[in-house]
Formats: structure tokens, sequence, C-alpha cells
């Protein structure tokens, strides 16, 4: 597959989503709801369960499988009650020492008067910084689209792994060929220029490991050893890395 | 300006960005940046004195490609909130920018993460973060550190925003409503604490820093 036969894999509507993950990798999952400011939404799915005998924080940003779900989960775009939900409940994981897994999958933040009112940027901005010191583990994983500000929300993280056919990237193709060139119909050669493969941010050391293919029990030994293997570093040094590891990010 | 007469050094003016994705047409459009803000790269860092007060500065520049923020503009502000938390400064920052800077890919979204978490380590330590909002001040600058400040001013009228409101416009399919992503109606939404006109900013900013321990 080509770079921008990718992003249009990592878009299709057959595809797995968060909640296949949820169900595949989590037992005894319990779903929080709201951010105890505004309300409740529905892009993202959130609450806690146990990862093999790990008790987790879970943060999924969810598509939906068919129109009805899709509608009700907004097309995985959060709004900022989505955002300050997700930052609530990885207070609550460091408050109760349990590791944060996100599930990353979203074409962007929504974009509407709506959001833009209520802080979208604000929002966002308050799970970068806060993330940034959050004194428990945190991994995230692109399962599909990692769409510019709207995932990297989520993806302030000790370890950012994504799965081979999915894309993360600052700009959209399409609209990326539209600013620049005027033409949407280049979106081919704006995938390529800018660099949003799984392979290739792996190449850049943006990234930290690529998921070969989607087998649920091995992907859960995978994610339980890797909690495992930061839990045992002590909570100071471990946002110490952190700060380490995006401080080091063009230079 | 902003900051007393000749107290202004510069910081790593020096710095200038790379093409490191080899994106097609990149390397000239960072030449005419250059050429039309006579500047090497998209913010200003140093360190002055307002009102007396010593403080941190950086002052972004919309004629280097609409202020984008690349790996030089990030690295550059992020070293300057390491220089102020090690010096116990107070920062002030002046934005205005388009976002993130497309050819550089994810290099210019992950500046983002970089600074903010600079940002909050300033912030941890006591230290007092000022932010003045210039018209445009929207994507991922508005999504990062514009918003992170203590206290948040604005240029009048300023545009201030997540969402380009030609991308939403398109996404609603509807016209916006007047006065949209203005300062002063994010101002009633509740993300500003005041706005403040230009001849006015020198003197508020003074009496914000005195106010908060600086220049005795």
């Amino acid at each position: 597959m080509n770079d921008i036969e990718i992003v249009k894999v990592a878009r299709s509507e057959n595809r797995l989503t968060s909640k296949d993950f949820l169900g595949g990798v989590v037992r005894d999952f319990v779903e929080f709801h709201g951010d105890r400011l505004f309300g409740e939404d529905r892009a993202i799915i959130a609450g806690i369960g146990r990862i093999e005998d790990i008790a987790v924080t879970v943060i999924g940003i969810e598509k939906g499988k068919n129109i009805e779900e899709r509608i009700e989960h907004n097309f995985g775009s959060a709004m900022p009650e989505g955002y300050r939900k997700a930052l609530r409940l990885m207070k609550q994981a460091e408050k109760f020492g349990r590791p944060v897994v996100c599930f990353v999958d979203t074409a962007g933040a929504y974009c509407g008067i709506d959001a833009e009112e209520r802080g979208q940027g604000r929002a966002i901005a308050q799970c970068l910084a806060e993330m940034s010191d959050l004194e428990t583990p945190i991994l995230s994983i692109v399962i599909g689209e990692g769409g510019s500000g709207g995932a990297l929300a989520l993806s302030h993280a000790d370890r950012i792994w994504m799965l081979e056919d999915a894309y993360f990237s600052v700009v959209s193709p399409e609209s990326c060929a539209n600013i620049l060139w005027k033409s949407t119909e280049k979106a081919d050669v704006a995938a390529a220029a800018l660099g949003l493969t799984a392979d290739k941010l792996y190449k850049l050391g943006l990234i930290d490991k690529v998921i070969r293919g989607v087998d649920m029990e091995k992907l859960t030994g995978e994610i339980a050893g890797q909690l495992r293997e930061l839990l045992a570093v002590p909570a100071g040094e471990l946002v110490m890395q952190r700060y380490r590891k995006f401080r080091k990010v063009g230079y | 300006m902003l900051t007393d007469k000749r107290s202004f050094i510069e910081m790593d003016r020096d710095m200038e960005s790379r093409n490191i994705l080899d994106f097609p047409g990149y390397d000239e459009k960072l030449v005419a940046a250059r050429e039309k803000s006579r500047e090497n790269e998209g913010v200003i860092c140093g360190e002055a004195t307002i009102g007396g007060s010593r403080v941190c500065i950086f002052a972004m520049d919309s004629n280097f490609m609409m202020g984008s923020m690349g790996a030089v503009v990030g690295e550059k502000i992020t070293r300057l909130f390491e220089y102020a938390t090690e010096r116990h400064l107070p920062v002030v920052g002046v934005t205005v920018s388009g976002g993130a800077r497309m050819q550089e890919g994810m290099v210019s979204l992950m500046q983002m993460s970089k600074i903010s978490a600079a940002v909050k380590r300033h912030d941890r330590e006591g230290n007092l973060y000022v932010v003045l909002l210039t018209n445009p001040t929207t994507g991922g600058v508005d999504a990062s550190f514009a918003m992170l400040g203590d206290v948040t001013l604005s240029e009048p009228r300023a545009r201030v925003g997540f969402a380009g409101p030609r991308v939403i416009e398109k996404t609603l399919n509807q016209k916006l409503p007047e006065g949209f992503q203005k300062a002063e109606r994010v101002l009633e939404c509740g993300f500003i604490d005041a706005i403040v006109p230009r001849q006015e900013q020198r003197e508020y900013l003074d009496r914000i820093l005195k106010l908060h321990g600086y220049g005795a």
C-alpha cells in the first residue's frame, strides 16, 4: 500500500474501532461518564478495567460501527467535554495508581461553533500540559486515524504505538493539498510528503512501536508487558523520561 | 514595544529551519519568509525588562509563514521556558499563528506537546506566564501554549480559536454568527481575562508583574 491508500484504509468503515479493542484487551470494563463541567461526550469512551491482572484506566475515541452508532459517537470527533472527561479520569488514574491506556482513532477534534465556544483549544492544551506530568504510566495506541490536535491530545504518552495501517498527521492530506496546491486531487502527493504512516513515524523516532496485524491475545500480552515495565519506574523518573521523550522532537 | 528601551537581549537568533521531510517547495518558502520578515524564523525570544521587572519574552511573527510553528519555533519557545524556570523568571508571550507548520509533518504537531510540557514545568515552580493573544491565534498554537497562561490578555478584535472559520462553515454548511472567534466573544465565553489595546499593554503588564511581586 502507498501512503494515501493507508490513509483510506485507516478511515474505512469496516475497521476495528476502540470498542473492539476494549472488548479484546480489557476485562471487567466499567464505563464512566461525564466531565463534571458541562456534559457527556459519547465520542470518547472511558472507564476502568483489567488488562491481564493490571487495573487500568482506558480511554478510547469511538467512531461507531453503523450509521446509528456513528451519529451517537459524533463520528469519533470529540467536543471539549470529551477531552475534559478523559483528563478527569486520567487524574483519577494517577490518584489510584492505575496506568492509562488510550486508543486513538479520530479524523480530528470536532469543528463547530459550540466546540469553539466551550474552548476546544483550551481543552486540548490542558490534556497536553497535564499529561506531561501525570505520575502514572500512559500508553497511547493509534488504531486508525490520528487526526491532528484532536488525536495528539490523547497521545502525550510514555509510549506511542501505531497499527501498521493507521496514520498520524498534522493535517489531512486533502486539506494540505488544497492549501498548498489548491487541489484536493494532489492528496496522494501530500500524503507521501507528510510522513504520516506508522513505518515513517517510527523511522523518524516519533513513535515507539508498529503493530503488524491485530491479534487481540498477543496485543493484550504486549500491552500488559509494557505497562509492567513502566510501572517499575519510579513516578518522578517516569515523568522525567516523558519530558525528555517530547523534549527531543525536532532537535 | 512592550519592553523597556534598550532592555531586550535576543536569544537563539541564529536558529534556522531545515526541510526535514524534504517536503516539496518548503526550501523556497523558507527563503521567501526570511526575506519578507527579515528574521530567521517565526518567533523572536529573549530577556528584557518591563517597568524594571526582568522577564523572558517571546513574540511570534505573522510575516514568517503566517507565524506557523515548526521545530525551530517549538525549540526556541521551549528553551525560553526552561531558561525562565531555572531563573524563576516570568514569561510574557505574544502569540500570532495559523497553527502547526504542515511542511514539517508530525515534528511540527508534536511541538505542541513539547512546549506544553515546558510551560507546565514553569507553572509548577510557581512562575507567572502571561499570554497576549494577537490576530490571529489559531490551530495548534491555540490548542497549546496560547491557552495555558495564568493571565490571558488579547488585543481588540483578534481572532482566537482552534478551527479555521472556513473549515467550520464548510463542516456545518452555515454562516457563522457575527463576532464569532473574536476576542470580545471569546472573553464572554470565559477564555480571556481582559482585552487590552496596544497603547495600554505595557502599563498593564507592568502592573500585573508588580502584583506578582516581580521587579521589587
